[in-house]
């Protein structure tokens, strides 16, 4: 295996995102599949294991170019940038940082060429936002655990080979890693959705599942703390740049159609309640991003701010990301509206944003403890 | 100074560093008074993503590796525990 250098990886994403994806976003939107051939492409070119250090496979990106990657891709496709998000983001970030070098071993080479896709299976239908709540199980064997529940709204589980599920055992929350054909494991695929449409989104179904001892990821006890923590701090890096993605193509889209379509007898451009709009975008997008070099940064010097500058540019960028795609719809008129045009998918899928990897609700409420930790005058 | 004494002071040292942390990010509408004893998480002190910040804070001050089976979240639940955990990784490590 020839691990991949990160400027080649990006290099390589840039002309694949243009030439093959974005013109097909629409066709795996509408079938709801994102071809096995693409990932393949992806995984041979690196981008799986973008992250992931070379001593694995990996092309051992920093966090400021995985970033640009996340845009790049994200951009073209969303369910595309999705597969970034929760394999490489959620999955492989957390094992480089969190696993054992027995486990690491065992799976990254695997997760980092693409041969094995990896999936996040924390939600349940009683446990969203709050999280720690989950109620699959765990017990312990001789030589491992069972493990028993349902998983909910697990992106990608109808195709990954391997799931880090979170359990609890009487409130001791633990991550476990999860072979897809270990006896007991099921998935029963989900359809009808907002955005994410090609994300092969499942239902996973545990059913007295054996679970080797080494495949703990971390210890007992730090499933929640430690582990999935790690892992939507990263899932949320990749979603405030997948806002930035979303709300670039919605900017280029309506900046191109305000300077071609004409109505009154002049270009709608010209018209100041629809400039109005252009600049909110161009100034949102430009700030978002902004906000994401500066997250990056922080996770690049491993900075105890970079928590918190994470939060903050996911929870900007994907507000941006609702408000210019709902603008670019705008400046679109009818045909913002048709899918014959990328608008009305994109603003299907900004909505998304607000929702996954930490509510924007949940944002504010931490936000604003920073805020008052930071502002409030002390005397 | 004899070497006990030396000891007690790092660990002081230690302690003091990780309380101003833990203090500086504690829920900024909380009224109580943070203890060394007590358990930071299950007083609501600070959420669980607080955690890892913990871990990485401890990580670049005292520039010592938490190993992977010190990584749980009781190991990281009060000032008095993890001033424990640094003064014997740092020792461990001389
Ligand atoms: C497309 C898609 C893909 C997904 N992929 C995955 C995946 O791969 N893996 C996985 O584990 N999960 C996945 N999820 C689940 C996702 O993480 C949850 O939907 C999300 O955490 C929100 O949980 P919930 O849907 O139960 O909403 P709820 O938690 O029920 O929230 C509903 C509303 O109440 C608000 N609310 C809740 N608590 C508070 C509070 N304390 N303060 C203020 N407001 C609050 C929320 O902000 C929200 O507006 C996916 C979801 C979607 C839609």
């Amino acid at each position: 295996m020839s691990a991949r250098r990160p400027a080649e990886v990006l290099d390589w994403a840039r002309a694949f995102a243009e030439e093959e994806l974005a013109p097909s976003a629409g066709e795996f939107d509408r079938t709801g599949q994102l071809p096995g051939s693409v990932i393949r492409q992806l995984a041979d070119a690196g981008v799986l294991g973008a992250v992931v250090p070379p001593r694995w496979g990996g092309a051992g990106m920093d966090a400021l170019d995985y970033g640009e990657l996340t845009e790049v891709v994200g951009k073209a496709c969303s369910s595309t940038r999705a597969l970034l998000t929760v394999h490489t983001s959620l999955v492989c970030e957390t094992l480089v940082e969190r696993a054992s070098d027995r486990i690491k071993d065992k799976y990254l080479p695997d997760l980092a060429s693409g041969r094995r896709i990896g999936c996040f299976a924390l939600s349940e239908a009683d446990a969203g936002s709050d999280a720690a709540s989950v109620t699959t199980s765990y017990t312990r064997q001789r030589d491992g655990f069972v493990l028993n529940g349902r998983k909910k709204w697990i992106s990608f589980a109808g195709i990954a080979d391997l799931f880090l599920v979170f359990a609890t055992d009487n409130g001791v929350l633990s991550a476990f890693l999860v072979d897809r054909d270990t006896p007991g494991v099921r998935t029963a695929p989900m359809t009808g959705f907002l955005g994410n449409r090609a994300t092969h989104i499942a239902e996973v179904v545990l059913t007295d599942v054996a679970v080797p001892e080494e495949n703990l990821v971390g210890r007992i006890g730090a499933g929640f703390g430690f582990i999935a923590n790690t892992a939507l701090f990263h899932g949320r890096y990749s979603i405030a740049w997948a806002g930035v993605a979303i709300a670039q193509a919605a900017l280029e889209e309506m900046c191109t159609y305000a300077t071609r379509r004409e109505q009154f007898g002049v270009q709608i451009g010209a018209h100041q309640l629809v400039q109005k709009m252009v600049a909110d975008a161009v100034t949102n997008v430009d700030a978002a991003r902004e906000l994401c070099r500066q997250a990056g940064r922080a996770r690049a010097e491993r900075s105890v701010e970079a928590v918190m500058r994470t939060n903050i540019a996911k929870y900007f960028s994907s507000t941006i990301a609702q408000q210019v795609t709902s603008d670019a719809v705008q400046v679109l008129g009818g045909n913002g509206c048709w899918d014959q045009y990328p608008a009305e998918r994109l603003f299907r899928e900004a909505k998304i944003l607000e929702i996954i990897e930490g509510t924007s609700q949940l944002q504010q409420v931490m936000i604003a403890d920073h805020g008052y930790k930071t502002f409030a005058r002390k005397s | 100074m004899n070497s006990e004494a030396v000891e007690q002071d790092g660990a002081a040292g230690i302690a003091a560093d990780i309380r101003g942390f833990v203090r500086a990010n504690m829920t900024a509408l909380t009224t109580a008074e943070l203890r060394d004893e007590d358990n930071i998480f299950e007083k609501g002190f600070v959420t669980s993503i607080f955690a890892m910040q913990l871990l990485v804070f401890i990580e670049s001050t005292f520039d010592v590796t938490v190993p992977d089976d010190h990584i749980t979240l009781r190991n990281f639940s009060s000032v008095e525990l993890m001033t424990g955990m640094v003064a014997k990784l740092k020792a461990a490590t001389g």
